[in-house]
Formats: structure tokens, C-alpha cells, sequence
């Protein structure tokens, strides 16, 4: 593709909506923080001064309100891309999104819509505590009408936000934190790398978009199914690579909609799975997974699926590498699933 | 003196000097068989409120959230500065639209307890809200209701057979029998689709007036909620929201002294009015007498003007109240007194606009009793004709099944088609 450019996750999520903008005048940003100052990460910078106070705009500080607020806008005709800080913060805006957004169509039969895009910073890695680092994903992917996406690279990033703006549904874009400037393999004593020199930070500067629900195979494998998203795509990775083990790695980019064709089929070649994510474990999108697969591909199984995931408390400030999901406990998991 | 710091003290135990804390849990003045009093009111004279400028500075007018905002007095004259002096087809169209409403409640309540729907919701005593309201916007501005403003659709000529198809959840039901009886939704007559949580429609309002303000558009948008719900956090964002951007929305709060079991006190009425929130968050407030169709029209007019003349928000408390149950599964008798409806200082809005026509000399007894005749013909033809589209109940037919996998998305993603077929084959197995 013509016009490529090096970019961080933040400036590709940056040229998604600024992209957006200029192609949709209906396209509004909001938040706190998102207007003068550009977004406490960076991610709205500049976009302000380019499309004016009344396109991007600084919100008070109710979750509740700005999703409200958002749904209201849609209804008038506006596509509104909603920023929650951080994704710790979305719980007071939790009915306005699941029973008022994600109903909205339904409801009215399709008389009024919600085709917002939430934007929210998620997951841990960077001492953010127990109210910046959590995941709460699973809790969207259980509630009817509203797709979650989440992006694992600046390349997905891009694309996969430009897809969601333009959807018409209301649709949660949970952002990896730990990796918006720069790929994280878990190693958290070494050295912050940037996404400077990744194939995947190599980004188009205009329009392209990557259909919602379509994973993504970040390494074709025959001797074991790891499911992943997010920063964790990047801890299997290099887990993966070290242990010198032939994994076929599927990043879903999107959970609603899923892409089940994919993950089938890549268990079924293989006959293990595992699945990685930073979310707590009970009730979390892993144990939809682990339904599904065991569910289509049962008698293919050659070992127990295996889940490697957040603890069931809250994320621990001082003890973040204990909780986090990392290379340790990635590696036990393939350990046990190839034992046999 | 007291030690703050003792530890004895802190754990409550006896010999300190301390009084012990009391918690207040409210009490509404009157319970099932005690005498209702409504004494404690304080009704001022019809032409007592003054009326400030539409472009008046919230600050300046902060009496008016204490006061009432009266237009009819006690023999059915139109007094005081709040007047909207309006011709008499516009009050006869007004006499008709609450008479149709209440005779559309009185049908559709009735084919409930026949057993033709789930659920019903009168808004007896509370017609003027909405239909004086409605009547004073303009056509195209926007209607966030909550689930008792049907006054709205009535006053903007929506048919009524389309409302008793949904209320029926019928093939005739444009929202395919997915939603609760009256939780309408009516795009082209500007009314938003009703949800049954609680005050979710304030937020959404405002959104709605601050696109309009931001394409530079010419329409507003209104909102309604009870004075229970403003106890919901999405009343004080909405509130937050319309205030910091000035956003052209007017904020009814329809007082109508119960919700469901809990009397106002329950919301915050024995220390303030519901008008007074409006000060806090630096917003025009005004108390009307929501019986008064006039004062509501009159008080609606003024905020949607100083809404366009972008001025800013207006809150609005209609003062009223709630003559029926809550909903068609409420048993008012079971938590306040019975005198109650009769002794409501502020009458009923339909009897206080007749006697003003009356006393206009365009009306009379003869023609309204003939009006009430034919427009419970009216509405019983319309239900007629609504049950010939079917009625709740009735089998699966009116909508088919697998109806309920659509709208989910706009497009239907492979797990509610797997979903969906998944049910079909089970039903198909199974011979039915």
C-alpha cells in the first residue's frame, strides 16, 4: 500500500478517527479531557484544532452523561465516538450502555439506532492499580447488542476502529494499554520497547478498515491453538518463540462478533488449546471460549483446553507481575497441554 | 466536654454525653384509612407569579422554583402575567386531546383487566402535562417521554390504533411484540422510544439538543421524568450536561406525589421542590401547577423560547398528581389513603379547562358530554379494529419466532443465526 508510516497504537487510533472525521462530518469526539488537551494518552491530539469545538469536545466527568449523551446525539443523526478513560470508569455508564444503546434498536425496531463507538483504555502492566488496570470485556460480551473489539496492533488498530466507527451498532473498543507505544512480551524487568522497526506499525496515513469479527492468525502452528487478544497476543508470542514450540496463535481482534470459523478450525488441526487473557477468570470471555471449542471440536481434543488468565481479585498494585498473566504461567499452560 | 477521641464513646456505650444519632426515614402524611390533609401545601393565588424575560438569567429568577406558576384561577378565569391568551380553537383542541387521552387510558385499562394485555398505564390527573406541553412545541422538536406522556402522541394526532397494536403486541405492533404495552416509539411524531429504566431518557434529551445546537439546527428537545426517578444519577448528569453546554432542552419533572408505593419525601420533597434542583446547576427553574393546562402550555412555551433564542436549558416541576395506581399491577389502596384524588387542592385539568371554556361562553355541559360520548365510541371502534390485528396472547402468530433474533445488530452476526436455527430445529423436532 501507497503512503505508509511508522506509527505508535495511539497515533493509529489518532489517524482512524482523524480519518473518520474527514470523511464523516456526522463523526463527533467526546470525553473528559479529549478537546484542548488531546486525551490524557494522546489519542485525540490535534483533532480539536483541526474539526473545532463542535466536533470534539471536553465532557464532565459522568460516565453516565457522556454515554447518555452519546445515545441521544445518535438518535439526532450524529455518529458519536465516546471516550471512557480509562475502561475501570465505564461502570456508571454501564445501563446507559447495555440497556439503552444496546437495546436501542431492538426496541424501536429499528426506528432509532446507537452507532457509537466506545473508545477505553483496558488491562494492567503499568502500575495503574486496581482502578486502571482492569478488563472488563466479559462483561459487554454478555450482554446482547453491542460488539467488543480489541485491537493488538497499530496496523488492527487502525483499521479495526475505522470499521467500528462506521458500524451502526454500538461498538466497545477496548484499547491495550500497556502496548499503545510499543509491543510488550511480558518481560517486565527488561527494557520498554517501541513500535519502532514492527511490520505491524507500519500504518496506511489514509482509509482502510478491517471487518469487525475476523481474527487474525499472528502465527500458523500445528502443535497447539493459543487464543489471545490484546497485549497478551504479544506475551504468547515471544513465550511461544522461546519456547521453541510450533503454536498456531489466533488474535481475535473482535469477541462480538466472533469468529468461530477460524478458531474451529485451527483447533480442529491442531487438537490443543489454550486461551490467554488478562481478565479475571470466572465467568470471563475465556470461559465462552472454552464452551465453544469443546462444543465444536470435542472429539478432536487431545488434551484438556487450558486457560491462563487474571486472578479472581482485584488487580494488586504492588504484586501486578504475580497477577499478571505472563510468560510463567503461559509457558506452564503449554507444558501440561503437550505433556501427553 | 467530650472526648471525640474516646473510644468508649465511639462504641456507643452509655455515660457519654453525647445524643444519639437519628435516622429519618420519611413518612408520608397520610396512610390507608387516615384523613388526607393536604393543608401543608402552600397554593398561591392563580395571578401571583410574576413572569421573567425568556432571556432572564437563572440567578435573577430563583423565587420561581418556590412559587407556582398558575394561569387559571379558582372560578376558571385566565389571570396573571403567565396568560398565553390562546384562541379558543387551541382550547378546545386541547379539551379534546386530554378528554381523548383519558378515555383512551379508561378503554386500554379496561382491556387489560380483560386479560387482551399484560400491562396498562393511566395518566388520569396528569393529562395536562403532556398534552399542554406538547401542544406548545413545535411538531418537529423532540419528545423524550417517560412511560405516562401517551398525552404527547394523542396531542400530535398520532393514531391511536397504532398505540393499542403495540399495547396489544399484535401483527399490527410496528415493534414486532418486543416491548412492554406503552413503551412506544413514534419517530415520525418525535417521540422517542420509551425505555423502562428510569430517567435513561434525560442524558439522551440533552445529547439530542446539544447535535441539534452543534448542526445549527432550529428544533429542541423536551424530556419527562417522575419526581422519583430525578433520584437517579442520569438526572443530575443530564442536569450537568445541559447546564455546562447550554444545550436547547427543556427538563420536565412531572411531580405527581408517588412513586409507585413512596411518596415524593422519598425523592427529597419535605426540604425542597423538585424546581429548586435547577439552581444548583445554575438553570432556569420553574414550578408550575401541572393541573393547570394553561401554566403547563405557558411555562413550555417560555423554555422552548429561551431554548431557541439559545439561553439555555429550562427545568420544569409539574405539580400534580397520580389519581390511579401506578400501573395496571399496582394496588394504590395498599399504601395511601383513599381521600387523597378527591381532596387534590389543584382539581382536575379537564373539569378546570371546561369550566374556563364555559366561561368563555365556547363551550358548555351539553357539548362536552356529547364529546366524551363520542370519543368513547371512538376509541372503542379504534380497539375494535386494533383486535382484529390480534391481541396478546394469542398463540405465537402475530409475530414469527424466529422474529426475535432481528434487530439485535443490523446485521445478524453467526451466532444469533445458529441461535436462531438452533430453535427452529428443536420446535421442528419436537412436531410443533
Amino acid at each position: 500500500m501507497t503512503d505508509m508510516q511508522q506509527m505508535t497504537m495511539i497515533q493509529a487510533i489518532n489517524s482512524a478517527m482523524d480519518v473518520m472525521m474527514e470523511r464523516d462530518p456526522t463523526v463527533v469526539v467526546m470525553g473528559e479531557d479529549v478537546g484542548f488537551f488531546g486525551g490524557v494518552f494522546r489519542a485525540t491530539a490535534g483533532l480539536q484544532d483541526k474539526y473545532g469545538k463542535n466536533r470534539v469536545f471536553d465532557t464532565p466527568i459522568t460516565e453516565c452523561g457522556i454515554i447518555g449523551v452519546a445515545v441521544g446525539m445518535g438518535a439526532y443523526g450524529l455518529r458519536p465516538v465516546p471516550e471512557i478513560q480509562f475502561a475501570d470508569y465505564i461502570y456508571p455508564a454501564l445501563d446507559q450502555l447495555v440497556s439503552e444503546a444496546a437495546r436501542l434498536r431492538y426496541r424501536s425496531a429499528g426506528e432509532f439506532t446507537a452507532p457509537m463507538t466506545v473508545r477505553s483504555p483496558f488491562g494492567g502492566g503499568i502500575f495503574g492499580g486496581q482502578t486502571h488496570s482492569q478488563s472488563p470485556e466479559g462483561i459487554f460480551t454478555h450482554c446482547s447488542g453491542i460488539k467488543t473489539v480489541i485491537p493488538s496492533t497499530p496496523y488492527d488498530a487502525k483499521g479495526l476502529l475505522i470499521a467500528a466507527i462506521e458500524d451502526n451498532d454500538p461498538t466497545l473498543f477496548f484499547e491495550p494499554k500497556r502496548i499503545y507505544n510499543g509491543p510488550f512480551d511480558g518481560h517486565y524487568d527488561t527494557p520498554a520497547k517501541s513500535w519502532a522497526g514492527h511490520p505491524d506499525a507500519q500504518v496506511p496515513t489514509g482509509y482502510y478498515r478491517i471487518p469487525l469479527g475476523t481474527a487474525r492468525i499472528v502465527r500458523p502452528g500445528e502443535a497447539l491453538t493459543i487464543l489471545c487478544y490484546g497485549t497478551m497476543v504479544h506475551v504468547v508470542e515471544d513465550t511461544v518463540k522461546a519456547m521453541g514450540i510450533d503454536a498456531d496463535i489466533v488474535d481475535l481482534r473482535s469477541l462480538i462478533p466472533l469468529d468461530i470459523d477460524t478458531i474451529e478450525a485451527s483447533v480442529k488441526k491442531t487438537g490443543r488449546c489454550l486461551i490467554v487473557h488478562e481478565a479475571t477468570r470466572t465467568s470471563g470471555f475465556g470461559a465462552e471460549l472454552l464452551a465453544q471449542v469443546q462444543e465444536r471440536c470435542f472429539y478432536h481434543l487431545e488434551a484438556p483446553i487450558e486457560r491462563v488468565t487474571g486472578f479472581d481479585t482485584p488487580y494488586p498494585h504492588s504484586l501486578e507481575w504475580a497477577y499478571f498473566p505472563g510468560p510463567v504461567r503461559i509457558r506452564e499452560a503449554i507444558a501440561k497441554i503437550m505433556k501427553d | 466536654m467530650t472526648d471525640p477521641h474516646d473510644i468508649g464513646a465511639a462504641q456507643g456505650e452509655p455515660g457519654r454525653n453525647l445524643p444519639p444519632l437519628r435516622l429519618h426515614v420519611p413518612e408520608p402524611p397520610a396512610r390507608p384509612g387516615e384523613s388526607a390533609d393536604f393543608t401543608h401545601f402552600d397554593i398561591p393565588a392563580a395571578d401571583a407569579a410574576p413572569r421573567p424575560d425568556e432571556a432572564a438569567q437563572p440567578a435573577t429568577m430563583r423565587d420561581m422554583a418556590y412559587g407556582l406558576v398558575r394561569v387559571l384561577d379558582e372560578e376558571g378565569a385566565a389571570v396573571g402575567a403567565w396568560n398565553p391568551k390562546l384562541p379558543p380553537e387551541t382550547l378546545l383542541r386541547m379539551l379534546r386531546a386530554m378528554a381523548l387521552t383519558r378515555a383512551f387510558d379508561a378503554r386500554m385499562f379496561r382491556a387489560q383487566r380483560q386479560g387482551k394485555t399484560s400491562f396498562y398505564m393511566k395518566s388520569t390527573g396528569e393529562e395536562a402535562v403532556s398534552i399542554g406541553a406538547a401542544l406548545a412545541l413545535s411538531r418537529d422538536d423532540m419528545c423524550f417521554p417517560s412511560y405516562r406522556q401517551q398525552g404527547i402522541l394523542i396531542a400530535r394526532d398520532w393514531p391511536i390504533i397504532d398505540m393499542m397494536n403495540q399495547i396489544y403486541s399484535n401483527k399490527g405492533d410496528r415493534l414486532n411484540g418486543r416491548q412492554l404495552p406503552i413503551m412506544y416509539s413514534a419517530r415520525e411524531a418525535g417521540f422517542f422510544s420509551i425505555s423502562g429504566n428510569l430517567t435513561t431518557q434525560y442524558p439522551q434529551a440533552v445529547g439530542w439538543a446539544m447535535a441539534s445546537a452543534a448542526r445549527g439546527d432550529t428544533r429542541i428537545a423536551a424530556t419527562w421524568c417522575g419526581e422519583g426517578s430525578t433520584a437517579e444519577g442520569d438526572f443530575h448528569s443530564a442536569c450537568t450536561f445541559a447546564s455546562v453546554y447550554r444545550a436547547p432542552v427543556i427538563l420536565n419533572v412531572v411531580n405527581n406525589q408517588w412513586a409507585i408505593s413512596s411518596f415524593s419525601g422519598f425523592a427529597g420533597a419535605e426540604s425542597t421542590t423538585f424546581a429548586a434542583r435547577a439552581i444548583g446547576y445554575g438553570i432556569a427553574g420553574l414550578r408550575v401547577d401541572g393541573n393547570d393546562v394553561l401554566a403547563v402550555y405557558a411555562a413550555t412555551r417560555w423554555a422552548a423560547d429561551r431554548a431557541r433564542a439559545n439561553a439555555g436549558p429550562t427545568l420544569i416541576e409539574h405539580f400534580t398528581y397520580r389519581v390511579e395506581g401506578h400501573s395496571t399491577s399496582d394496588d394504590p389502596t395498599a399504601y395511601r389513603s383513599a381521600e387523597e384524588s378527591s381532596l387534590w387542592p389543584l382539581g382536575d385539568p379537564i373539569a378546570r379547562l371546561k369550566q374556563h371554556c364555559i366561561g368563555l361562553g365556547i363551550w358548555d355541559e351539553e357539548r362536552h358530554a356529547a364529546m366524551d360520548k363520542e370519543l368513547a365510541e371512538y376509541v372503542r371502534d379504534a380497539a375494535r379494529e386494533a383486535e382484529k390485528n390480534g391481541i396478546l396472547g394469542h398463540g405465537l402468530h402475530h409475530h414469527p419466532m424466529e422474529s426475535m433474533f432481528e434487530d439485535v445488530f443490523e446485521e445478524m452476526p453467526r451466532h444469533l443465526k445458529e441461535q436462531q436455527q438452533q430453535m427452529l430445529d428443536e420446535w421442528k423436532a419436537a412436531g410443533l
